[in-house]
């Protein structure tokens, strides 16, 4: 019977299947950072139990580490006891840890790839929403809680019931300056928040094809903005090329049945799924997000909706987030003043979203009153930036490479933006509060971040490219 | 997990006729720092229990002792909200083993499950029924047949549904895990498979 990518990989991974019951999945690769993994390796201490497949989980601290002097303590006393604990508690059950100060430090789902941990054909989880980013490779790759944190470490297995298949297509050319996290702000837009519950969605088509495996990374990342628990892309050619030669990725003996395997990761031609959209490259401009929450977005150029083209039964809570963010209904976006600029995040953290920054602000200067983050999503991404001269070049343009970590994207840390304040962010949400409590985030795309860093105002990257 | 074996529970209840009742009511983002899972129970709806120096509403539910029992019985679509866990471990930290409503949040139906919390839908029309027996007799006691799943009171008694694989978890008092750790053999040798 033709199959689903999806079906393919999930079918794989059965240890049990039983009528009535969710399926047992068997996870290749599990991991896990400071803040949701405490209570779960408590519960293993509790029913007496070890860590039942300990080379099946890797461990890192992000979100609560501070982006500025990482070799001093940590000075918030909850997120050191957090940090510490983590490493507690890897040494106690055996978990090869990628703490602070380690080489390999850095946001779980930019080092889990960089390290060719992550490969093609996978089942991976961790306790974090944004794990569908490991889906760019051809993984079924999701968020868990921390509970189901707890049963991996124990068991190595999920429960799990079967998620239906929804596909996205999207085909022909982006327009210059538009980028992967304008596709997914698009889609988002489009199909609204919630417009992926309960599905898992493949991204296909000829614009996918097209980007590069960091940028697919991008769209995946945000699949969990629409709802959706995960998103994938069939592996080809550019994925094989990325995780070869990796830390961690097979070594030459294995590798050439690895890559059969691979080979065969793809949705079969008359494969059906539960439901499908199709978009169009060409569309798609510049994005940005106006509410509080990713589906809430524009073309840059474009106005804010009007009160008369909202949904009824969502125009309370549409005033409400306009109300938050400060913001009229029918207003434009463009010229719009900015507080802070945050580049990185799982979503844009990676070395390609420092190059484009860099490309981008080389030769001017940070608009004055504008306060500029740029945070590496790992220690090998910022050595790498450091090598390419990028902290330099952010340098002479006023603005500081930093140390990688979560950092503003979830507020949890040091980096806080204050109440009121506008903030263009590369990160993946703007709930009220995720970036600190009263902020107001748009959410956009690096080169659009690096515009708005240099101009103070949000604006429209096609003019100035 | 012996010890949590749940076939019929006879008990009072406490009523909280209040609909869309969200986890951050059930426990306050700012009790969610912790690092175990004991201790939440204290802080069971604490901005409705308490007032801003700790000391109690005298006119919650929960501080008045006429209304005690391992029952919770709540207005329409508990547990809506953030998916957080902890609201599961402050209900059962509390001592809560069954929650009644006419609607669950779906998460919140699961995390209760998985902490041993039998969450019971009903009809509106029977849950104003047992708001209404609670009301002019606070002793009444409700009594779960998980077997039959049937929930009864006086010469009252509706179905309720449950998934068949949830309740044989909670008929032998084991969670998602001792079900897991039971097909360890398969596990490993599935591991071996690849
Ligand atoms: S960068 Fe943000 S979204 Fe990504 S793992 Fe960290 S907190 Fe989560």
């Amino acid at each position: 019977m033709a199959k689903t990518l999806f079906d393919k990989i999930w079918d794989s991974h059965i240890v049990k299947s039983q009528a009535g019951h969710p399926d047992a999945l068997f996870i290749d690769m599990h991991f896990i950072h400071e803040v949701t993994s405490p209570q779960a390796f408590d519960g293993l201490r509790k029913r007496n139990i070890p860590v039942f497949m300990p080379h099946r989980t890797r461990a890192t601290a992000d979100h609560n580490v501070p982006t500025k002097d990482q070799h001093l303590p940590i000075k918030d006393a909850i997120s050191k006891f957090q940090v510490d604990k983590l490493t507690e508690n890897t040494t106690a059950f055996g978990v090869e840890l990628f703490g602070l100060g380690h080489p390999f430090q850095g946001i779980v789902h930019v080092i889990g790839p960089e390290l060719g941990i992550t490969q093609p054909g996978m089942t991976i989880v961790c306790g974090d929403s944004h794990t569908s980013t490991h889906g760019a490779f051809g993984t079924i790759a999701f968020g868990i809680g921390t509970s189901e944190v707890e049963m991996v470490l124990a068991t190595q297995c999920v429960l799990q019931y079967r998620p239906k298949t929804m596909r996205i297509t999207i085909d022909g050319k982006l327009s210059r300056g538009v980028l992967s996290k304008d596709i997914i702000l698009y889609v988002i837009a489009q199909i609204s928040a919630a417009g992926g519950t309960g599905y898992f969605v493949e991204f296909a088509g000829s614009a996918i094809r097209d980007l590069s495996m960091e940028a697919r990374m991008t769209v995946c990342n945000m699949a969990i903005e629409m709802g959706a628990r995960g998103g994938l892309i069939a592996p080809d050619e550019k994925t094989f090329e990325y995780v070869k030669n990796r830390e961690f990725s097979p070594k030459a003996g294995e590798w050439d049945k690895k890559l059969a395997a691979w080979k065969n990761l793809y949705s079969d031609a008359d494969a059906k799924f539960d439901k499908e959209y199709t978009f169009d490259a060409a569309a798609i401009q510049p994005m940005i997000t106006y509410g509080t929450n990713p589906g809430m977005g524009v073309g840059v150029s474009d106005r804010l909706p009007l009160e008369n083209e909202i949904n009824p039964t969502e125009l309370l809570s549409f005033k409400k987030s306009l109300e938050y963010m400060g913001l009229q209904s029918g207003q434009q976006m463009i010229g719009k003043a900015i507080d802070y600029v945050f580049i990185g995040s799982c979503t844009n953290s990676r070395i390609e979203d420092l190059r484009l920054v860099a490309e981008f602000v080389k030769g001017k200067k940070k608009a004055d009153g504008v306060e500029v983050w740029i945070v590496p999503g790992s220690k090998q991404v910022e050595k790498q930036a450091q090598k390419e001269g990028i902290d330099k070049i952010l340098k002479e343009a006023g603005m500081e490479l930093r140390e990688p970590g979560c950092s503003a994207c979830l507020g949890m840390n040091e980096d806080k933006v204050p109440a009121g304040k506008y903030s263009v962010s590369t990160s993946n949400r703007n709930f009220e509060g995720r970036q600190g409590p009263g902020a107001r985030t748009f959410l956009v795309s690096p080169l659009t971040a690096a515009l708005a860093a240099v101009t103070g105002k949000v604006q429209d990257i096609r003019k100035f490219i | 997990m012996s010890d949590k074996k749940f076939v019929k529970l006879v008990s009072t209840a406490v009523p909280l006729p209040i609909e869309n009742i969200d986890t951050d009511q059930i426990i306050p983002a700012r009790f969610l720092k912790a690092t175990t899972r004991e201790g939440f129970g204290n802080n069971l709806f604490a901005d409705w229990r308490k007032n801003a120096d700790g000391t109690p509403k005298e006119d919650f539910v929960l501080n008045n002792n006429t209304y005690s029992g391992q029952i919770l019985v709540a207005g329409k679509n508990f547990g809506c909200g953030s998916s957080r866990e902890h609201a599961a471990w402050a209900l059962a930290d509390y001592g809560f083993k069954v929650v009644v409503s006419s609607f669950f949040a779906d998460i919140f139906k699961n995390n209760a499950l998985n902490n041993f919390i039998l969450p019971i839908q009903v009809s509106d029309s029977f849950l104003n029924k047992i708001f209404e027996a609670i009301n002019s007799n606070h002793a009444i006691n409700l009594t779960i047949d998980l077997e039959n799943q049937k929930i009864i009171f006086d010469t009252f008694s509706e179905n309720f549904d449950i998934n068949p694989y949830k309740k044989t978890c909670l008929i032998n008092g084991f969670d998602d895990i001792d079900y897991l750790l039971n097909l360890k053999s398969d596990i490993l040798q599935f591991e071996k498979s690849i």
